[in-house]
């Protein structure tokens, strides 16, 4: 097919896709350059596309009136944190699940990707109650413990099926050398599952970052991340496009790039190995 | 192979997993069943009692509730419709060897990393507003008068933005699908003459059918979960034109403070979800064999 293609119906090809991709990603540049608008400009009638007066203050004005920091910090500490400890927890089960399998292993795995199907409305009013009567409502610890268990099934089954991939005599060889479990683990296992967990990571950071149902509903400002201070922007008062949109390129911009780095990953990750 | 120390071990460290993940799924179920069944306001608490099946009768038989569900499921088919043939659309394109093909796939990908609350006021907002939105501009200079998506079209308009969400990640996903179609095959049919029609027909859409079927799986467990570009556009209004039942649930939930209802509420959503999920669940559970 691909082979013997005229020039022309080359250039056609080419040109519908830069179209379509340009179509689909125009709202993420619509959005970065309004950030650099005057409120004015950025409602002007007709748009102006880059020739208008090019201004930081959006960026100033998001954190000095908003404290944009404050949120920011949140949305790293509690994607980074509640992963790092989701791993902790996750290593140990892909690996023995990986590698010293026993009969229920695999409905064990099904029966952790099933956790992941429950939608999360069926538990929302046992979890509300529970984290209002421990005093965990709008605190690091809830929400990240909450962030934390959300991915843990999908922690477990991307880090089993990488583990899956490390060839087994390694281990038993070093298991004839006398090496124990920790040292198994930490000396000849890690080195080599190294990329996968990393990349694992990677998609984990991704999902809590963007996580809209949980930190919505049990964060209100102490522990509020990005998505809660961008759903601020839903009531506003007076011009605010240029501010939402320079808070708005805050906010994805550090994802954007880690995602653009994980996209295999993501197929991986998302379809529990279904699709590689 | 597994020695019965290592399977000891094994045990030992699988453990906490299963523990956490039983105590945030299982035992919340079980107390929203329990609430579901109970007369349970917070507004006032010393109400309380069994009531049976109260909550459910009064749940489904909601107006409300009837809405929410035809709401949740028009969502979910023109999501699901648009995003998965725009999806093989753009997978195709994308398979083509252009100029740019990677940043291309870059910017084709994008949407899927913007957070929902983004993605949904930005739509809102600066595309989809009547006055000064950019959507505006163009009807306008085509000699159409601006529509006013929220106010007059508000559902079509959260399947807008949702659907912007999800076209990347079928296409991704799509995309990786028909890269593992080999280059014989792929000569095989230009040599047999194929034209594109039968092409398409008969080597490319038997091949990607399993990765299709996996993203409609996939995207209707988050779909049926759709919760943030609802709250931060139209808060389930104009009335309960956008209320979808994780909305609804929110509502009776944390709004209402109506427990006992919200519970009945969650059941449905979860009896809801686990349709879909058997079949997900049998789809990777095959691919566990191999």
């Amino acid at each position: 097919m691909a082979m013997k293609q005229s020039v022309g119906k080359r250039a056609g090809v080419t040109i519908l896709a830069w179209v379509v991709a340009f179509l689909i990603f125009f709202p993420i540049l619509w959005t970065f350059l309004t950030s650099f608008k005057s409120e004015l400009d950025a409602i002007a009638m007709p748009p102006k596309f880059v020739f208008f007066h090019w201004t930081l203050e959006n960026y100033a004005e998001v954190q000095s009136r908003s404290n944009y920091l404050h949120f920011a910090f949140n949305s790293i500490v509690l994607s980074i944190g509640a992963n790092l400890v989701g791993l902790l927890i996750s290593v140990p089960a892909a690996w023995s699940m990986a590698f010293a399998p026993g009969k229920r292993t695999k409905d064990l795995l099904m029966w952790m990707l099933s956790t992941k199907m429950m939608p999360a409305v069926g538990v929302l009013v046992p979890i509300y109650l529970l984290f209002r009567d421990f005093g965990l409502l709008d605190s690091l610890l809830g929400i990240g413990l909450v962030l934390m268990l959300l991915n843990l099934p999908i922690l477990i089954w991307m880090l089993y099926t990488y583990f899956k991939e490390i060839p087994v005599d390694i281990l038993e060889a070093a298991r004839m050398d006398g090496a124990s479990l920790l040292n198994e683990i930490l000396y000849v296992l890690t080195p080599m599952a190294v990329p996968g967990i990393a990349s694992t990571m990677l998609l984990a950071i991704i999902l809590s970052w963007n996580e809209a149902f949980w930190t919505l509903n049990l964060a209100t400002s102490n522990a509020a991340p990005l998505t809660a201070f961008i759903a601020s922007y839903s009531a506003p008062e007076g011009f605010f496009w240029a501010k939402l949109s320079a808070a708005s390129t805050l906010a994805i911009a550090p994802i954007l790039i880690l995602g653009w780095f994980s996209q295999k990953q993501l197929v991986r990750g998302l379809t529990f190995g279904a699709v590689k | 192979m597994a020695t019965q120390q290592t399977t000891a071990a094994g045990r030992i460290l699988v453990a906490p997993s299963v523990i956490l993940l039983f105590a945030w799924m299982i035992v919340p179920l079980v107390m929203t069943l329990y609430f579901s069944t109970l007369r349970y306001s917070l507004l006032d608490p010393d109400q309380t009692g069994f009531v049976g099946l109260q909550n459910y009768t009064a749940f489904l038989t909601d107006p409300n509730f009837i809405a929410a569900l035809i709401n949740t499921l028009i969502l979910v088919a023109s999501v699901l419709l648009v995003s998965v043939c725009g999806g093989i659309l753009v997978a195709l394109l994308m398979d083509q060897p252009v100029f740019g093909q990677n940043l291309l796939r870059l910017m084709v990908i994008a949407p899927f990393f913007v957070m929902p609350t983004v993605s949904a006021l930005v739509w809102k907002n600066l595309l989809m507003n009547p006055d000064s939105g950019l959507f505006a501009w163009i009807a306008r200079s085509l000699g159409f008068s601006p529509v006013v998506w929220f106010t007059n079209y508000p559902m079509l308009s959260v399947v807008l933005v949702v659907s912007w969400e999800w076209l990347p990640f079928a296409s991704l996903i799509l995309l990786t699908a028909l890269q593992s179609l080999d280059e014989e095959q792929k000569e095989a049919a230009s040599l047999d003459g194929a034209g594109p029609l039968s092409y398409f027909g008969y080597i490319v859409l038997p091949h990607i059918a399993r990765a299709i079927t996996v993203v409609i799986l996939i995207e209707t467990i988050f779909l049926l979960s759709v919760f943030a570009e609802i709250y931060v556009t139209t808060s389930g209004g104009p009335g309960v034109a956008t209320t979808n039942i994780p909305f609804l649930v929110y509502k009776q939930a944390l709004l209402n403070f109506d427990v006992g209802s919200a519970s009945a509420g969650g059941i449905v959503a979860v009896v809801l979800a686990n349709i879909v999920a058997i079949f997900l669940m049998r789809m990777v559970g095959r691919n566990l064999e191999g």
